[in-house]
């Protein structure tokens, strides 16, 4: 590591945020800081998170949702002080990192089916020991 | 020789680490490059009586010794300083002398005020008009062939029947000094001895880069005078 990263990764530590383990299929719920004339309040966005880019501080990810019939996708840096918290909603069952193929779809091809399966991989760990 | 009433602090050289961002209070997104004070040491001083003018020579970084010429080894010995890999001068005013040895640290700067950099900026090798001076190249079409990315005339008609001097055309870019004026210093890490301007910096990631006061900004007086020295290595310079 050398010292950019090293004081990148310092600056993630005192950013303190609470990420929850989530990839591209997941529906996640990410509450944001929003100010309004003075005073400030926490606004939802929840959708699907269509990608992610893992890249130290400079991470982001990019949550999809239909609204009002719209399509609509909003990229947040995974470690913006503006994110109150990230909410896993539901894991999808995906293949692909990137799911830019939904934005060509609408209704029903456009879902993603729920995984079942999932086990944090601490606890799948965890299991293949025993 | 004139002589001015605004005392100049000497710069600091630097190495420059790369970009990364900061969030600020706000939660903005801040982009600044980081720049490192590498064992950056006075090494020599030009005095008014000696040389016929005031300035400090300071080095950073380290050379292998055996890297370093003969010359050289006495002049690093003579200040008795570790060899530099890098040596610049910096022109300053009689108040802000420093002493030989004087390790500059990165709290030589704080918080706010501006400063201006300078390095080399990367080189760009032969580049045609377009990339070169922001040309507008010729047509995609109408008759025009093979040279979409030419420059095009370059000048008038029999009188004057020459190109003129200064024309702008294709040639060598960058590998030129360039300095970057009033960026903003966003944190300052006397720890790791490490600046951050806001805003990017001429040159390569690892390229020296020369940091100084910005010259169209009044320096904060808040700000080290004459220079931000670590306190550590002067003690332990004196106790050896």
């Amino acid at each position: 590591m050398n010292l950019l990263q090293k004081f990148e990764a310092a600056q993630i530590e005192k950013i303190g945020a609470k990420i929850p383990a989530f990839a591209a299929g997941d529906t996640v719920r990410v509450n944001v800081k929003v100010v309004e004339g003075t005073r400030e309040r926490i606004q939802a966005y929840e959708g699907v998170c269509i990608a992610r880019k893992n890249a130290g501080i400079h991470s982001s990810f990019t949550v999809r949702k239909i609204s009002y019939n719209e399509g609509v996708e909003r990229v947040f840096p995974l470690y913006s002080p503006r994110l109150e918290s990230i909410v896993l909603v539901r894991r999808g069952d995906v293949r692909r990192a990137k799911l830019y193929y939904l934005r060509g779809r609408r209704g029903k091809s456009a879902r993603i089916t729920e995984k079942t399966s999932y086990a944090p991989k601490a606890v799948a760990k965890a299991a293949d020991a025993s | 020789m004139i002589k001015s009433t605004v005392s100049r602090r000497t710069g600091v050289l630097a190495t420059k680490l790369g970009m990364t961002r900061l969030f600020d209070e706000t939660g903005k997104h801040v982009p600044v490059t980081a720049l490192l004070l590498d064992s950056c040491q006075v090494v020599g001083v030009r005095t008014m009586e000696q040389d016929g003018y005031t300035a400090v020579q300071v080095g950073a970084g380290t050379a292998k010794v055996k890297n370093v010429t003969k010359a050289l080894r006495g002049h690093y010995a003579k200040a008795s300083v570790e060899p530099k890999k890098k040596l610049v001068e910096f022109r300053i005013s009689d108040d802000a002398m420093l002493e030989i040895g004087a390790e500059l640290s990165a709290s030589h700067f704080i918080v706010g005020q501006k400063v201006d950099v300078t390095a080399v900026t990367i080189g760009k090798g032969f580049q045609g008009g377009m990339k070169r001076h922001n040309f507008g190249g010729l047509r995609a079409s109408h008759g025009v062939s093979v040279s979409h990315r030419s420059h095009g005339s370059t000048g008038q008609h029999q009188d004057p029947g020459r190109v003129f001097k200064g024309k702008k055309m294709a040639g060598h870019m960058g590998a030129t000094q360039v300095t970057t004026q009033n960026l903003r210093v966003a944190l300052v890490d006397a720890e790791q001895n490490l600046v951050f301007v806001v805003g990017a910096v001429p040159g390569c990631e690892g390229a020296f880069v020369r940091i100084r006061d910005a010259v169209k900004k009044v320096l904060p007086k808040e700000a080290p005078m004459p220079a931000g020295v670590k306190v550590k290595t002067v003690d332990a310079g004196q106790a050896a």
